[in-house]
């Protein structure tokens, strides 16, 4: 017989959690005494409950499963909706269990009662409040199978404080699956449609494969990589797609969109057969809808319907999860009698060619002394090789480790996409750390989105996570004083931070190491002493130029094809 | 263009807010909403009147589907169909206007479901434009408050929405 603040431990670990972060408040003081009283759960106490959802969010960017979150009612869970809408943009499984006032204070304004359900609803796959302690188990097993299965996403459970009494016993038993009438993700593809995509696939004279997340989500990058391959199509990602096919690969034209590569965007403009997998086609990747690669015919793989023909009107549907879509599209070409249009092909692959060489992810190096940041993430590349764990937080830093980090492999670049969260990068770097305690963990940022949970510094000292912290500052909102140079005359209003800590000694003061580098020639030598450390983190507070830009950048409500290339270029 | 849907959902607290949240959060309107258990009391039947163009209503069928309480969603304007909304109308009645709102009623088949001396409350079904028109009739008289049920509909036929 267990409460339910033990059944909640012991269901947490029948499925398979090892680690849950979080933070404690009266209203889960019976869930903590709970978790005190076992030792299968491991729980790590945060300093802010943001932190505690982006360590559980990349945790499960890293590892495929959902990340679990316990943090108390009101402000506790208030806190934790940056990160859960965070999750919630980029379909990132996850697990949040917040605490409630007792259930007949509910409605009434008591203390510390928030609204958490209706507060989390936009931004949640699903939530659900317990109303019957017996249930705890059998809601749990349900969230955990909501947030992981279809197109995955946050569920948050809201557990009145009475449900998890220690004097109120029930006997435990964890369901083996869920059923559920209204819920059933699909399992594959329409063999009719593949068959369909495949046809246009073997008439494409000037193919892309364009793909998103839901390559990495759906653990497809080694479908993917085949497919390519055995069509020797050029492959271009989206700012969530990275790793999903090797960055290294001579098919990889790079990212595409708002900051996409120059060849990149250009054959997507130019392309007749886009092959979209588990992407959705959002503003920051199309431009102009209206003007959105004028010759090309869509052929659009998502697990969730919704995001075919949302924002472009797809010319081929195929809904089902990418992994058993490209296993039977890779199986139909085997048996088909049907191949590609080679001497096509060879011409697309000049023209592409030839926009390599027009500009070929080129930046400005003469003009200044400062260091750049994209030097920065190159020689971050070469020293681990493409395959460290790159946490990014938002800003020219994250465009800059998305263009020059050439990820490998999948699962290795974890950033705040669709919500852009300033503030992600040290807590996501730290839920990686935690799990993969042996790997190249790095934490791209800037020296204002550090500040947003730089408080973290001390969980990370509390759980001993050697993370780097590769700060790229500039002394400005980098991103935002890009925009302001572009379309408000270089009034910087607002985009400097003055004041900035000195962020080495802030480090030490942590009982980390602070590392400051201000050479390009030291570079590459601090870089490989810091990653040496393995039982501390290290901040490295690398300056850079502030006055660089992220080019190639779509000019506003213009083709794909329309961008500038520099200060004084623009095609 | 208009359309109806009907919606088949769990009849579990919450589910309704996370439906009409999503109009508000996705900009999508709701014209009227009609809510209620079906023979089978876990589960809710909701019809729903909306606005917008082919794209705009495939968009709303498909995330409401992908609503987790939500278990089968039709467009009932795709098809032939019959729908009913009931209102009641309570209208100032006195003098000679009793005769003749009593007589518009009856064209009608309105019921007069309550009488004092000087009020009546009319009780109308049917579908948006005899509703409408209902009203549009009482123009000469004094109406002193109107309730109406939003839209109910089915298929024609054999097709129906069920489990
Ligand atoms: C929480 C939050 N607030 C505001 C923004 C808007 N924003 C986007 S990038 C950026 C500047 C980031 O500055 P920094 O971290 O120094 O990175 P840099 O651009 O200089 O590389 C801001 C303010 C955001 N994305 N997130
Ligand atoms: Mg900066």
């Amino acid at each position: 017989m267990l409460s339910g603040g033990e059944m909640l431990c012991r269901a947490l670990h029948d499925e398979g959690v090892e680690y849950i972060y979080g933070y404690p408040g009266g209203s889960v003081l019976h869930i903590y005494d709970a978790l005190h009283q076992q030792t299968k759960i491991k729980h790590i106490l945060v300093r802010h409950e943001q932190a505690a959802t982006h360590m559980a969010d990349a945790y499960a960017r890293a590892s495929g499963k959902a990340g679990v979150v316990l943090v108390t009612s009101g402000p506790g869970a208030t806190n934790a909706i940056t990160g859960i809408a965070t999750a919630y943009m980029d379909s990132i499984p996850m697990v949040v269990i917040t605490g409630q006032v007792m259930s007949h204070l509910i409605g009434g304004d008591a203390f510390q009662e928030t609204d958490m359900v209706g507060i989390s609803r936009p931004v949640v796959k699903h939530n659900m409040i317990v109303r019957d302690p017996k249930d705890i188990p059998g809601i749990i097993k349900k969230a955990f199978y909501i947030a992981e299965s279809g197109r995955p996403g946050p569920v948050v459970v809201d557990i009145p404080k009475d449900m998890t009494m220690p004097n109120v016993k029930f006997p435990y038993e964890y369901p083996e699956r869920v059923k559920m009438r209204s819920y059933n993700p699909v399992k594959k593809g329409h063999s009719g449609q593949i068959r369909k995509a495949v046809n246009m696939l073997m008439q494409a004279r000037k193919p892309v494969i364009y793909t998103g997340g839901g390559v990495i989500l759906g653990r497809a990058s080694k479908e993917l990589t085949k497919l390519a391959k055995t069509l020797n199509f050029p492959v271009t990602n989206t700012l969530m797609g990275l790793g999903g096919f090797p960055g290294t690969d001579e098919q990889f034209l790079g990212m595409l969109g708002m900051h996409g590569s120059y060849e990149a965007n250009m054959a997507m403009h130019n392309c007749d057969v886009i092959l979209a997998i588990g992407a959705r086609l959002d503003d920051r990747v199309t431009n102009n809808t209206a003007k959105f690669c004028p010759d090309a015919k869509l052929i659009h793989i998502d697990i969730d319907p919704a995001s075919i023909s949302k924002n472009i009107q797809a010319d081929l549907p195929i809904v089902g999860p990418v992994k058993a879509v490209l296993t039977e599209m890779l199986e139909q070409i085997d048996n088909s009698s049907l191949h590609v249009d080679d001497a096509a092909l060879d011409r697309w692959w000049s023209q592409i060619a030839e926009w390599r060489t027009r500009h070929g992810g080129r930046y400005r190096t003469d003009d200044s002394k400062l260091m750049k940041p994209q030097f920065v993430i190159e020689t971050l590349s070469k020293v681990t090789q493409g395959n460290a764990y790159v946490c990014s937080d938002v800003g020219q830093h994250q465009m800059f480790a998305a263009q020059y980090y050439k990820f490998n492999k999948p699962n290795r670049w974890i950033n705040s996409g669709g919500l852009g969260t300033m503030g992600f990068g040290l807590p996501a770097a730290m839920g990686v750390q935690l799990n993969y305690p042996d790997a190249d963990v790095v934490c791209v940022t800037g020296e204002g989105s550090i500040q947003m949970n730089i408080q973290e510094l001390s969980t990370c000292r509390q759980y001993g996570l050697p993370v780097k912290i590769l700060c790229l500052n500039n002394g400005y909102l980098g991103m935002v004083r890009q925009w302001q140079d572009m379309n408000y005359e270089s009034r910087y209003s607002h985009s400097y931070m003055d004041s900035l800590p000195d962020f080495a000694k802030l480090a030490e003061a942590y009982g980390h190491v602070g590392i400051v580098v201000d050479r390009a020639e030291d570079l590459e030598s601090k870089l490989k002493e810091a990653l040496a450390i393995r039982d501390k983190a290290v901040f490295i507070d690398v300056r850079i130029d502030p006055e660089e830009h992220v080019y190639p950048m779509q000019v506003p409500n213009g083709a794909m094809c329309d961008m500038f290339l520099s200060k004084t270029e623009r095609t | 263009m208009r359309h109806i849907l009907s919606v088949l959902m769990e009849n579990e607290s919450g589910a309704l807010a996370r439906l009409v949240g999503l109009f508000a959060q996705r900009g999508y309107n709701i014209d009227s909403l009609n809510v209620a258990p079906t023979d089978d009391v876990t589960l809710s039947r909701l019809t729903l009147v909306t606005r917008g163009d082919d794209q705009i209503i495939e968009q709303i069928t498909k995330q409401l589907n992908k609503l987790v309480e939500v278990v089968k969603v039709v467009d009932l304007t795709e098809g032939t169909h019959v729908e009913r909304g009931l209102m009641m109308v309570k209208v100032r009645a006195a003098g000679a206007q009793r005769e003749e709102v009593k007589r518009t009623s009856d064209i009608f088949r309105a019921q007069i479901i309550d009488v004092t001396p000087t009020t009546y409350t009319i009780m109308v079904t049917g579908d948006e434009e005899k509703l409408a028109a209902f009203l549009e009739s009482l123009s000469g008289t004094t109406i002193m408050e109107v309730a109406r049920t939003g839209v109910s509909g089915v298929a024609r036929g054999e097709k129906v929405l069920s489990l």
